[in-house]
């Protein structure tokens, strides 16, 4: 019997940059503007399952993403970097779903690939930074789960020993198989694309990117059935409707508010030595320092 | 009556300034809408904590006091608030956003099917009329946190599931003391049937907790450095003019994940809050995520070398230029002029 990995993964937009170019002049951030990234921390997650592959070799790594449609990106650079498959979990009555929905929607994928023997999530995605989902992955499949891993120190069929990155120090954790882990950003990065799997993999295609294309697949499916990457919806999870999108979401969004950056006269100064100096006098003589 | 509920942390022995600061607010909202606030500590030799908080103005503390349940493990914890909240049915309930509220907070909202806003910002109560069944709602808990990386600000609410949960980061609430002879009852929770040996699946091996070492917090003068510091050693010119000022080092998030400094020292929305009187920022742009952890300092120095840099909106002086060539200016000429 192989050992199955499921990572879970989500597409972002790349907040953590916001240049000028996405800002609109009103100082609001233009969101259109901010490129679709494979959330960081779950890519870190993705190599700790790598890991587990080349210590092991039964292992089948399997990505789970739930989002639109060209969130089969993430599963594309997943497949890029060594995982053996991927499913799109995409349906436009997932919409609006808060994090209890989701990790409601994830666990029924993630119950369909039983039997599995690790989940392994990044620790939060950065357009949210809620780092709820992972847990409440784990809590709806009643698994046990390990937060914060900074390394995969041991694993066995049984279990797994685990270095807990905390906000003041590190702990070193087992827990038995099946269990859910979320991956901190202190671990490993992620390697590269592999270019023998770029090869393989460029023409991985969902069933909707399918019907887009101009070009026949047909033959080429036939040939590498490894190539078509499944999309599962609200019937193929058997979800039940009431909860997920917004009817499965407790938290609603009240208000949204663009921050918008208040100018404020400001003192422009150069590097010049007059300017510094003038600046270290006034900061002196209003006790800023000294 | 539901009440006010604020999950307590302990570390040997003392309790969580973060849940202090909870307490604080907690107690504040619990006056306004007339109900008691209640706490829960879970953890192993508690006796005597409830000095450290009652003059926070705690009315009701639930203690789980059992040697397995220290240090923290995710399920126990769980386990234990679960069926406390099912009893006590708390109209709201906050928990710090550290690694302990952050792992159990979720999985408890997860169980109970409640609605749960991390990292808030502001917690105030409102009400809410729904534009669909017309429905209106008195008093909800108005959870506003950034969201989007900090670019935007979300008023977040759970109209119809109780309790009302929210995580809040340490440093964001105020820590103040309610009345020193504040006295509340304590009720014991009886574990026997609660603490079932499947719940312990998860063993800690090692466990090295620090003592936070650096906690730029309480310093006056903050030096942070964003991702345009350039390098880890550049970094060294920043501690070397906060030595020389008597401060202490930040950066961003940008910086941290480039691994040019520790995230301890993080400041911004998923790092520390800070309130100095004096930020100055290396490098960095100024993304919403960063200054929403130092916009109120009381005097902000940008350094950048971009003058269209959204940072420069926030400065009090804006200084166009390289940090190589700026930095170890403002050393010399502090020097000369405190000599």
């Amino acid at each position: 019997m192989s050992f199955r990995i499921i990572v879970l993964a989500k597409q972002v937009p790349d907040t953590r940059n916001v240049g000028k170019d996405a800002m609109k002049a009103d100082g609001t951030v233009n969101r259109g503007a901010l490129p679709a990234i494979f959330n960081p921390e779950d890519l870190h997650a993705l190599e700790q399952a790598l890991r587990i592959k080349e210590l092991r070799k039964d292992v089948e790594i399997i990505l789970l993403t739930m989002g639109p449609p060209r969130a089969a990106d993430i599963i594309r650079e997943a497949l890029y970097r060594g995982a053996d498959k991927g499913y799109l979990i995409t349906d436009r009555k997932f919409a609006g779903s808060d994090t209890l929905a989701t990790s409601y929607v994830l666990s029924l994928a993630v119950k369909k690939l039983e039997p599995y023997h690790l989940v392994i999530a990044g620790r939060q995605a950065i357009d949210g930074d809620t780092a709820q989902v992972g847990p409440q992955v784990g809590e709806k499949l009643r698994l046990p789960q390990v937060t914060y891993c900074e390394e995969i120190q041991n694993i066995s069929q049984k279990e797994i020993t685990i270095k807990r990155r905390l906000e003041r120090g590190v702990e070193t954790v087992t827990s038995p198989i099946p269990t859910l882990i979320t991956v901190h950003s202190s671990a490993a990065s992620c390697r590269p694309r592999n270019a023998r799997l770029l090869m393989q993999y460029k023409h991985a295609r969902t069933v909707s990117e399918l019907q887009e294309e101009t070009k026949d697949y047909t033959e080429m499916l036939t040939n590498k059935p490894y190539l078509r990457i499944d999309e599962w919806g609200v019937a193929d999870l058997d979800a039940k409707v009431e909860q997920l999108g917004i009817s499965g979401s407790p938290t609603k969004v009240k208000k949204i508010e663009n921050v918008v950056f208040a100018a404020k006269e400001s003192v422009v100064l150069s590097s010049d030595n007059k300017d510094i100096d003038q600046l270290m006098k006034d900061l002196i003589e209003s006790h800023v320092i000294g | 009556m539901n009440n006010i509920f604020v999950y307590c942390e302990i570390e040997d022995g003392q309790v969580a300034d973060v849940s202090l600061e909870l307490l604080t607010k907690g107690r504040k909202l619990a006056n306004e809408i007339n109900c008691k606030l209640e706490a829960a500590v879970i953890g192993h030799k508690l006796e005597g904590i409830e000095k450290q908080l009652f003059p926070f103005g705690v009315d009701i503390l639930h203690l789980a006091d059992e040697p397995r349940l220290a240090p923290y493990t995710t399920l126990p914890h769980c386990e234990v608030i679960v069926k406390l909240f099912e009893k006590i049915k708390p109209e709201v309930a906050i928990f710090g956003a550290t690694s302990v509220g952050r792992d159990l907070a979720p999985r408890v909202a997860s169980y109970l099917k409640c609605g749960l806003t991390a990292d808030c910002t502001s917690l105030v109560f409102g009400d809410h009329k729904e534009t669909k069944t017309g429905k209106e709602y008195k008093n909800l808990l108005y959870q506003i946190r950034p969201a989007f990386g900090g670019n935007i600000i979300a008023t977040i609410i759970n109209p119809d599931t109780r309790p009302q949960m929210a995580t809040v980061r340490e440093g964001v609430m105020k820590k103040e003391i309610y009345n020193e002879d504040h006295k509340g009852t304590i009720k014991k929770i009886k574990l026997d049937e609660v603490l079932r040996d499947e719940l312990f699946p998860v063993q800690i091996v090692e466990r090295h907790i620090e003592k936070q070492k650096v906690n730029i917090k309480s310093s006056q003068i903050i030096i942070s450095g964003g991702y345009g510091v350039g390098s880890k050693e550049n970094f060294d010119m920043l501690f070397e003019l906060a030595e020389v000022l008597g401060g202490e080092v930040g950066g961003s998030r940008a910086a941290v994940d480039a691994g040019f400094v520790d995230h301890a020292r993080q400041v911004g929305q998923t790092g520390v809050t800070v309130r100095p009187k004096l930020y100055i920022a290396c490098g960095i742009s100024g993304a919403v995520q960063h200054t929403a952890g130092m916009s109120e300092s009381a005097k902000i120095i940008a350094i950048n070398n971009d003058p269209k840099a959204p940072i420069n909106q926030i400065a009090d002086y804006s200084i166009i230029g390289n940090i190589e060539d700026i930095i170890p200016k403002m050393i010399k000429f502090y020097k000369k002029n405190t000599k």
